[in-house]
Formats: C-alpha cells, sequence, structure tokens
C-alpha cells in the first residue's frame, strides 16, 4: 500500500520532463534538486542555531 | 562536541609530551626516523586539536553542518556498498532486501552531492582557503572531482539497461578525450572495479586528509560583517573577543 501511495506522487513510467531555456535544457528532477538545494541553503543561513551548554 | 568557546582550535592545552610519557623518544634514540615522525605527527596534531571537546563560536551556525553531513552520508554509501558488493547484482535487482539496499545506496549518494554541494558554497562564499587553508581547499575540490567520478562508475556497474545506455552514450566523450585508450567505459569488469575499489580509497584517503587539515588548521572563521570588508589588503581580523591561534585568518 505504501509503495502504491509513493509511487503515485511520482509516475516514473514515462520519458522524462525537460526545462528550455534558448539552448539551456535542464530536466524538472534536476531543477527541483537545485531548487531545493537553494533553499535549504538560505534556511541554514537564517535558522537560529541551537548552540550547547555556555561555560564562559 | 559543544560550540561555546571562542577559542580557535590552535588554543587547545599542550598535550602532556615528556620522558617515559609513551611518546618522547628514549636517550639516543632522537634522531631515529620514527622518534623524528611521531615528533612530528604530535606537534602538528596533538590529541586536544586532534579530537577537541569544544568548537569556536562562530561554528554554531547550520552552515557548518554541511560539511558533518556529507561525512555522514560517506559512511552510509561505504557501508551499503559494502553490502552490495558482498550479495552480488542479482540480490540487488531481484530480491526486496537488494533492492531496499540499492536504494540506500543510491539515495545516500544522492544526499551525499546535494550537503557537498551545500558545503562547497558555504566555503567558497566565507573564502575557507584563508588562514593557510589551500591544501584544505584543495583536497575539498579534488575529492569531489573524484567523487563524481564514483558515481559515474557506480551507474555503470549498475548492471541495468540504465547502465548500458549511460556507457554507450560516455563511451564517444571519453574517446574523444583520449582516455578510452586507458578508461573504457564498455568494459564492465573495469568500471566495477574502479567504482568498487580505486575510487573510494581515493575519495576516503582524500576526505582523511581532509578533515586532518581542518583539524591542524581550524575551521576558518567567517568573514567580518562589516570593516575591512572592501579593504584591498585583503580580509579582515577576527572580531576582538576572539583569541589568536594557528587557525586565525591571515
Amino acid at each position: 500500500m505504501l509503495s502504491l501511495m509513493l509511487g503515485a506522487l511520482v509516475n516514473l513510467s514515462h520519458p522524462g520532463h525537460y526545462l528550455h531555456w534558448g539552448f539551456v535544457q535542464m530536466s524538472v528532477a534536476n531543477f527541483v534538486v537545485i531548487v531545493l538545494m537553494v533553499v535549504v541553503f538560505a534556511a541554514a543561513l537564517v535558522i537560529p542555531f541551537r548552540a550547547g551548554r555556555r561555560h564562559r | 562536541m559543544s560550540a561555546v568557546t571562542d577559542a580557535g582550535q590552535g588554543a587547545a592545552p599542550p598535550s602532556p609530551v615528556g620522558p617515559g610519557d609513551g611518546v618522547s623518544p628514549a636517550p639516543g634514540d632522537e634522531r631515529m626516523w620514527s622518534a623524528r615522525l611521531r615528533g612530528a605527527a604530535m606537534r602538528a596534531l596533538p590529541p586536544g586539536k586532534l579530537l577537541p571537546d569544544r568548537q569556536p563560536s562562530y561554528v554554531a551556525s547550520w552552515v557548518y553542518v554541511f560539511g558533518v553531513l556529507s561525512l555522514a552520508s560517506f559512511v552510509v554509501i561505504l557501508i551499503s556498498g559494502v553490502v552490495l558488493v558482498l550479495k552480488g547484482p542479482s540480490w540487488w535487482h531481484l530480491s526486496k532486501t537488494g533492492l531496499f539496499f540499492n536504494s540506500i545506496h543510491l539515495w545516500s549518494v544522492e544526499l551525499f552531492f546535494f550537503f557537498m554541494v551545500l558545503h562547497l558554497w558555504g566555503k567558497f562564499f566565507m573564502a575557507a582557503w584563508r588562514g593557510n587553508r589551500a591544501l584544505t581547499w584543495m583536497t575539498g575540490v579534488v575529492c569531489f572531482v573524484l567523487s563524481i567520478a564514483t558515481a559515474f562508475t557506480g551507474y555503470l556497474s549498475q548492471q541495468n539497461f540504465d547502465s548500458q545506455w549511460i556507457s554507450t552514450q560516455a563511451k564517444d566523450g571519453i574517446n574523444s578525450t583520449g582516455a578510452g585508450a586507458f578508461f573504457n567505459v564498455l568494459n564492465f569488469g573495469q568500471m566495477l572495479l574502479w567504482h568498487v575499489l580505486l575510487l573510494p580509497i581515493a575519495v576516503g584517503a582524500l576526505i582523511g586528509l581532509h578533515l586532518l587539515m581542518v583539524r591542524h588548521r581550524g575551521v576558518v572563521r567567517p568573514l567580518p560583517a562589516r570593516a575591512g570588508r572592501h579593504s584591498r589588503s585583503g580580509p579582515a581580523r577576527a572580531p576582538a573577543t576572539s583569541q589568536s591561534s594557528p587557525g586565525a585568518d591571515r
């Protein structure tokens, strides 16, 4: 059941989707990963880090 | 480890080295190569510096976490890869457990590159090669390139239509560089051995050297927010609250 649910999210039984900007071509999967990396990097810069015990 | 002090790695207390401590050579043995090598290693990386209990306060940021996340991913890659080596292609293609470990191996590689790129961005924008850290930076760069080669040979070692497609598409590009004479992507045995032996050893050794260099030079300080940022004389010095150490920026 779980595999069916997860499989329904992303249907891989067809050719991949691609984005085109002129001569630049990128798969949607790669584009999503790059966007995720930018989001995580920005979040790492702004989210406060919970520091450990402070002795000094 | 906690991020609570402003002291750099170089501020760790000196290691107790002296006669009879098991580290210092016996009288008359000072010039032996083993004694000199041991002494050099102890001076470069005393135990308190190799495995410190505390980190500088500026390490308390999520940006500094991506390096260790890359390392954690690498450990999972190694463990899952060893399991795949032990069981073989029919197991990782046909059994449910094999498919699970195959997926673990793939997704740990995805996370390895994900976090390594974020680690690269973070270190690039803080100019992490400052303070005699050029070797640290370059070992990271070479490790990144070798990791790409390792992932590529991994795709070629899958033993499925995907690997056939990738190898036949890649052969012309590899051949055009002249490397095809000794790096034949259509030779499965050669690619498999590159993937499971040579490249993991190289990547692992570089990661080890990278970590030792990080411990030796200390974690690089962030760039100052304002003062001296646009100075032509180079990056500004660390905040006044920080102690000077071998891990300083210049």
